[in-house]
């Protein structure tokens, strides 16, 4: 057994997550759901896959949906971050999505459902500042919110993978928001 | 309102208790409990299909930054010898298969022990291997028993009369291996405190861990605890413990440290059981007037070298259809390849996608409806035991799905319904699933306050189970549904038998029944109730027990890129009382998309040279996202069944699965005329099929 720590394997980042700074000195090899989940015991991120083809690790990261499992640490100095926990604000009542989710039963084992939520808040806002997906309309006009019927929705929800099924409920969730 | 009056709880689509943990992230899991001091550990797989490790190289992952210790066959723990062979891993040399766990890494950080896995060198002398199925390996055998059945039922002269019969399907489907993959991985938490182990575990049956745990480490049971708050899915693979409990057992004995260890996704199919492949021959011989005169149903599959299971798909066929010749069996090769084991509806989902596709292809040849040729051979009791069905109501779903589905006046005729590229077909399959229980524990307590406290150590694997056994607690109580909390998922709890083959809330809420009323009847009992069901649950019934069900799908075929988008998914079940309404209806959706994937998207190979699956990660097996998704309904009609349990219910968890594929299938055969006889329907085969057609 050797020490933790080596030195030049490690650096400094400061992010502000769910509206708190934490400067911490990360492993180079840390990802930001590592970060949030073992530095921080923010664990409503969950790791799925930990290859960025499930997409249960969805967080905002300056307002974007990433793949938390995919970006490191290191590279985020400065970034703002929001995950599961802190959809709500500081406030006790959940997100209206969260509601919604609760009001559709848009979940069963739960693991998929933080990742779920925090990408359907940065689809939304995708959608609302124009961005177009693989069934957009092609002639529909650029920079123009995007109108979201369940095609889109679906589309748009589709690296959000969920095994117990939930698709048709958390569908219905988004569609309480819109 | 269901939370404030009394005797309307069951049934009523009551909000899941946990909901509020689950969309706020508060809810934690397996992995997420950093205990003070807690380490990571990280598997090293076995690089070889068969073999022994000869020697194992660990200086080079010793020295580096934050290793702890790297555990091998020679300084593991030694294990008492385990029932399931699954479990007796780092004990010895032998390698039976690909993946099979070689070494264990074990470091203050997730990265560091990676890093550590992937430094230790091991050494091997390989030994030939097969890994492939063949219907005549010669290795091949009849299984004494298949999913707890005999391997073979027969009566009457099956052979004989297919041969004389007047209308006969000889086909032959196949069904790849599949994997659960549920969202969560696999993981444990382990601590020992002296000879005390706490595990905080992904499991389906915490009582289960314990039993197994205490054995395999020699401990008393009341030594062993086992947490599982919250699991995320399991689907069968897990029912009972799989090695990231051992092994995070043994790492946190070696090093004297909390330790967590998460499966990779990749290694999942591997060490964590899969659905296993399987070859299904029927035959069916009928009369003319659609009446079955033959019915032979031969499944062969794979299992490992580890332990024999028995992927037990002929099974439904002793329960389907009325013939006075039946042949049920089942031929299994032990290969070295991964263990299979339970995945929903194991045995059901896969035998009925077999059975239901004939008995399309039976409708076709005799020019019946397939609605009709279901309901023509409906048996008056359960053909193989000669015993009444508790209840039996697959006509009326038949009836009511067709009805609901708009299935009168369809154009039979395969191949006709054309939209510019897309050719559009209907199809429907029945389903079955029995109606499972098993002895359990719980207790009741009557709080002060006028509250009440159910406790039973039940895994909320995504079912609902703090929910529902509220409901079955508040009307066996007779008090408002929010006056009753529930524990689950603790083994400080009552004991309780697993969440599998949709026995959980059967097994479960009869102790619950039991405690709450005579907690009600008898309150000088209390303030504690305490209930078990053994003589009663597991008491031999007169009675055939099953829940059934039918499934419509509509699905358009592109002949351009050979891509089947689903249109519309109808699935109608009778299982017996429905307790809670928003629950089971996610339940059934949920499982009618798991069918949706095993029909379309989901595909596994045993790779014959490399001995395990190149399908390893959620890139590359294909289970169903968002955008493969339709509107799907699922609904059911009430079945009223007094020969089940105090609350009338039958399982829910696993019967949506069953007919879904071969709906999907028969859909494909009457949009585009073409028998596919091998899942998943993948563009790369419709468009094959479809090129063949042409040629012709």
């Amino acid at each position: 057994m050797t020490s933790a720590h080596e030195p030049g394997q490690h650096s400094e980042v400061t992010l502000r997550v769910n509206g708190k700074p934490h400067t911490l000195l990360v492993d180079h090899r840390r990802v930001l759901l590592d970060l949030l989940r073992e530095d921080l015991d923010l664990t409503g991120s969950k790791k799925g896959c930990d290859h960025g083809q499930c997409g249960a690790c969805t967080v905002l990261v300056d307002g974007r949906r990433l793949n938390s499992c995919l970006l490191l640490a290191v590279t985020l100095d400065g970034s703002e971050i929001t995950t599961v926990e802190g959809l709500g604000g500081d406030g006790e009542e959940p997100h209206p999505l969260q509601r919604a989710f609760l009001d559709r039963d848009a979940f069963q084992c739960g693991y998929c459902t933080p990742g779920q939520l925090c990408s359907a808040v940065g689809m939304l806002a995708e959608a609302a500042a124009g961005h177009p997906s693989h069934v957009t309309d092609p002639a529909a006009p650029s920079g123009r919110p995007v109108a979201l019927d369940r095609p889109e929705i679906r589309e748009r929800m589709s690296g959000n993978l969920c095994r117990c099924g939930a698709y048709p409920r958390i569908v219905e969730a988004i569609e309480d928001v819109i | 309102m269901t939370g404030t009056t009394t005797g309307t709880a069951l049934g009523a689509p009551a909000e899941r208790r946990e909901g509020r943990q689950k969309v706020t992230g508060a809810a934690r899991y397996a992995a997420e409990y950093a205990l003070p001091g807690r380490t990571h550990a990280w598997p090293v797989p076995a690089a070889v299909a068969r073999g022994r490790i000869t020697a194992v190289d660990t200086s080079a992952a010793l020295a580096l930054p934050g290793v702890l210790a790297v555990l091998t066959h020679t300084d593991a723990p030694r294990l008492a010898e385990p029932e399931d062979g699954t479990l007796a891993v780092l004990q010895g040399p032998a390698v039976p298969h690909r993946g099979w766990c070689a070494a264990l890494a074990v470091a203050e950080t997730p990265e560091q022990a990676r890093a550590a896995a992937r430094a230790v060198r091991v050494t091997y002398d390989t030994a030939p291997h097969d890994a492939e199925l063949t219907e005549d390996h010669p290795a091949g055998y009849e299984p004494e028993q298949a999913g707890g059945q005999p391997g073979r039922a027969e009566y009457g002269d099956p052979v004989a009369a297919f041969a004389g019969a007047e209308v006969r399907v000889d086909v032959t489907y196949r069904i790849p291996p599949l994997h659960n993959h549920a969202m969560e991985p696999h993981a444990t938490t382990a601590q020992w405190d002296g000879d005390r182990l706490t595990l905080y575990t992904s499991t389906q049956g915490g009582t289960t861990v314990r039993s197994v745990l205490a054995r395999l480490f020699r401990l008393p049971e009341e030594d062993v605890t086992v947490v599982a708050e919250h699991v995320g899915g399991g689907f069968g693979s897990k029912g009972t413990p799989r090695s990231d409990v051992v092994l995070a057992a043994m790492a946190a004995r070696h090093t004297g440290r909390p330790v967590t260890l998460a499966h990779p996704r990749r290694s999942l199919p591997t060490v964590v059981g899969h659905r296993a492949p399987t070859v299904q021959r029927l035959r069916l011989g009928a009369h003319p007037d659609g009446r079955l005169t033959a019915l032979l149903h031969e499944v062969t599959t794979h299992t490992s070298r580890v332990k024999e299971y028995v992927e037990h798909a002929a099974g439904v066929s002793r329960v389907m259809y009325a013939t006075p010749n039946l042949l049920s069996s089942h031929h299994v090769v032990p290969l070295d390849v991964p263990t299979p084991s339970w995945m929903r509806a194991p045995g059901h989902a896969s035998g009925m996608y077999a059975l239901e596709s004939a008995v399309d292809e039976l409708a076709h040849a005799l020019g019946m409806d397939p609605v009709e040729l279901r309901l023509r051979n409906e048996p008056e009791r359960e053909p193989v035991s000669g015993r009444p069905f508790s209840s039996r109501h697959v006509v009326e779903c038949l009836r009511e799905g067709a009805r609901r589905f708009g299935w009168a006046g369809r154009d039979p005729s395969p191949g006709v319904r054309r939209e510019g590229p897309l050719l559009i077909g209907t199809g429907v399959a029945a389903a079955t699933y029995p109606a499972m229980v098993s002895p359990s524990t719980a207790s009741a307590e009557a709080r002060p306050d006028g509250t009440f406290v159910v406790r039973v150590n039940a895994a909320d694997i995504g079912t609902g189970a703090r929910t529902v056994l509220a409901q079955i607690a508040a009307d066996a109580l007779g008090v408002p549904l929010d006056r009753v909390r529930t524990e689950v998922g603790h083994t400080d709890l009552p004991p309780a038998p697993m969440a599998a083959d949709s026995s959980g809330t059967a097994s479960w809420g009869w102790a619950v029944h039991e405690a709450c009323t005579r907690l009600a009847a008898h309150p000088e009992e209390g303030p504690t109730v305490r209930a078990d069901t053994t003589g009663k649950a597991d008491a031999d019934s007169p009675y055939a027990r099953h829940a059934f069900g039918a499934h419509f799908a509509e699905a358009a075929v592109d002949t351009v890129t050979g891509e089947i988008r689903v249109r519309r998914l109808l699935g109608i079940f009778a299982a017996g009382r429905i307790l809670n309404a928003r629950t089971a209806h996610s339940q059934f959706t949920g499982a009618m998309i798991m069918g949706l994937g095993m029909a379309l998207t989901e595909s596994s190979t045993l790779d014959p040279a490399f001995g395990d699956f190149p399908e390893a990660d959620l890139a590359s097996y294909h289970v169903p996202v968002h955008a493969d998704i339709p509107d799907i309904e699922a609904d059911w009609i009430d079945e009223h069944d007094t020969h089940l349990n105090p609350m009338g219910s039958k399982g829910i968890g696993e019967i949506g699965i069953v007919g879904t594929a071969a709906a999907l299938g028969n859909a494909v055969h009457h949009a585009t005329g073409i028998r596919f006889r091998e899942l998943p329907l993948t563009p790369d085969r419709i468009l094959a099929g479809l090129l063949s057609e042409r040629r012709r």
